[in-house]
């Protein structure tokens, strides 16, 4: 310190000016280390919270019950807690939405990042990223007027709201992610691979699907994962078009994924409910964890690459 | 004079309003080595191009004139780009195997035209890598990635690669550039063998080996064809001014 002000003496400047600006650094390091440690510490309180509000519910109830117990009757005389009816609907919902979103959201990544001339793809990308801000509430509240309507007519029901129509809605929320990730990673394919491959005498769609898709893959399967995970954590818009009943999916009735399931019972529970609520909160936020970890080791992977 | 393989006749080409080949008229021998020399932007790489029409990966890019492969014009509009290059295969100034297995990158071609026969594939991936004298280095790891060979011996795929579908003509962008002397003299031997089968037109910036190894020169300048004319007489009586102030180095 004392090198430091006679070295600002020397320099003809104030020797405070120099300690208040190293005091001004040492300031502003530690306000930008606390706003990182916000987010680390948001983190773990909503681990710990799940965990320490979810497990008493699940000790309750017995895993093995909760878990692959099929009925749910939180109100009822004798309640019943068993939510496999939320996690095959969820795991059902999602894997519908992928089956349907994936192979469209993969060709639009195709086309916009390999044949789409520019303007046409300057279009198409705005489109795509004007779809990924719609608010999910519109999302369920067109699914609402129209898709319903037209399931009930379409299959001559009693009502429209059904798995059905939460997997056409999400299969359209998860488009922009599949659609922008996987153009991503195509549109950094380099260039010497495709050409490479035309100059075997293979025509473009050739080289696109076996040179420069394969070449893409971990970003292409990156995406996939990623809209696996907005699927399964969507919760407004499936409960506005899915009818929210608690029963065992199928694809013509309604249906209650876990998101749901917490949502809609919340305002009014009490007791084990409650504290059944939260084992579903925690149960949604594993598989959520887990999706993220797929997701890394992918990303990583893709890198590598 | 051995019969010409392909023809270029009154060839311009433009980049947009940029005329990058001018008027060129130029007869490829059948198997011999033509090699093209010129300093940097005079037009080799785009008329190399034009002889498998990698241009047509270029927007904006306007042809006149024409190019005949074995008396086929294949500039007309009818042709199946994919038959010319085919026929006629590349190998670029970067080696570019693709990222997969040795062997898959050799069959690949074969794979596109078609053969799916696991043993006539075996077989192909075999006679490409011997002809590109690859295959003692890697018979042991065909399953390995391409990407993990050095930078000589990813080149020598990627020349296994473009003889796997048995072409008639191969075109080489400086595809020694990029490589230690070593590689390079392996591929220069490479050539020289490869020219009993095939006819070579390479580009290179380096007169020596334009010397060692074409049969056939040509010096490119500003877009135009200056001189073209066997190597020997080429480098020893160069018939323009500008071909031996090239050639001695006095510029480009
Ligand atoms: N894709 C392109 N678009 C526009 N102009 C181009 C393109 N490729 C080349 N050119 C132009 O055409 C001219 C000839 O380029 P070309 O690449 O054929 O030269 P070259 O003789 O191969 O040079 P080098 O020895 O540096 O490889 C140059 O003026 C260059 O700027
Ligand atoms: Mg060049």
């Amino acid at each position: 310190m004392k090198r430091i002000l006679k070295g600002n003496g020397q320099n003809g400047l104030a020797p405070k000016t120099k300690g208040t600006r190293a005091a001004f650094e040492t300031g502003m390091n530690l306000l930008f280390f606390l706003c990182g440690a916000v987010a680390v510490l948001f983190v773990l309180f909503i681990s710990i919270y799940l965990i320490v509000s979810g497990l008493p519910a699940i000790r309750e109830i017995g895993l093995a019950e909760f878990l692959f117990g099929d009925t749910w009757k939180s109100t009822g005389k004798e309640p019943q807690f068993g939510i496999l009816p939320f996690i095959l609907t969820s795991v059902y919902g999602t894997a519908g939405a992928i089956v349907v979103g994936v192979p469209i959201g993969f060709l639009t990544a195709v086309f916009l990042s390999k044949l789409a001339g520019p303007r046409v793809a300057a279009i198409i990308r705005t489109a795509v990223e004007l779809l990924s801000g719609i608010p999910s509430v519109v999302y369920g509240l067109i699914g609402m007027t129209v898709l319903v309507p037209a399931i009930r007519t379409a299959f001559h029901l009693a009502s429209g709201a059904t798995l059905l129509a939460a997997i056409v809605v999400l299969a359209i929320m998860v488009l922009p992610y599949i659609i922008s990730v996987s153009e991503t990673a195509l549109s950094a394919v380099p260039k010497e691979y495709e050409e490479a491959s035309l100059a075997l005498g293979a025509t473009e769609i050739e080289t696109y699907f076996r040179v420069s898709v394969p070449a893409a893959s971990s970003g292409i399967a990156a995406s996939v994962v990623l809209g696996v995970g907005r699927a399964i954590g969507e919760a407004m818009a499936v409960m506005m078009v899915a009818g929210n009943v608690a029963n065992m999916p199928s694809l013509l009735q309604s249906v209650r994924f876990l998101t749901t399931a917490v949502a809609s019972e919340m305002s009014y529970s009490s007791g084990l409910q409650r504290q059944a609520l939260f084992s579903i909160a925690l149960v949604l936020f594993l598989f959520i964890m887990l999706i993220n970890a797929a997701l890394a080791v992918l990303l990583k992977k893709g890198k590598k690459s | 004079m051995q019969e010409a393989i392909l023809t270029a006749r009154g060839l311009d080409l433009y980049y947009g309003e940029n005329q990058a080949l001018k008027k060129i008229d130029m007869e490829i021998p059948e198997r011999r080595v033509t090699a093209l020399i010129g300093p940097s932007g005079c037009g080799k790489s785009t008329f190399l191009k034009t002889l498998n029409r990698m241009n047509d990966l270029v927007p904006n890019v306007r042809i006149e004139g024409t190019v005949e492969y074995r008396g086929q014009n294949i500039y007309q509009p009818r042709l199946d780009v994919t038959w010319l290059r085919r026929h006629v295969g590349m190998v670029f100034q970067k080696p570019n195997p693709f990222p997969m297995s040795i062997y898959d990158n050799i069959a690949y071609g074969p794979r596109t035209h078609g053969i799916r026969g696991r043993k006539q594939l075996d077989e192909i991936v075999e006679r490409s890598l011997r002809g590109a004298a690859i295959w003692e280095e890697v018979r042991d790891r065909l399953k390995k990635p391409a990407l993990s060979l050095s930078g000589g011996q990813q080149q020598r795929i990627c020349i296994a690669r473009a003889l796997a579908v048995e072409p008639d003509v191969l075109l080489m962008d400086e595809a020694t550039s990029a490589l230690d002397p070593i590689s390079t003299s392996k591929i220069e031997d490479l050539i020289a063998e490869l020219k009993k089968q095939y006819t070579i037109v390479i580009v290179t910036h380096n007169m020596q080996q334009a010397v060692r190894i074409s049969d056939k020169c040509a010096f490119f300048l500003m877009g135009q064809l200056i001189e073209f004319g066997d190597t020997t007489q080429l480098f020893s009586m160069p018939q323009d001014k500008r071909t031996e102030e090239y050639i001695t180095g006095r510029f480009g």
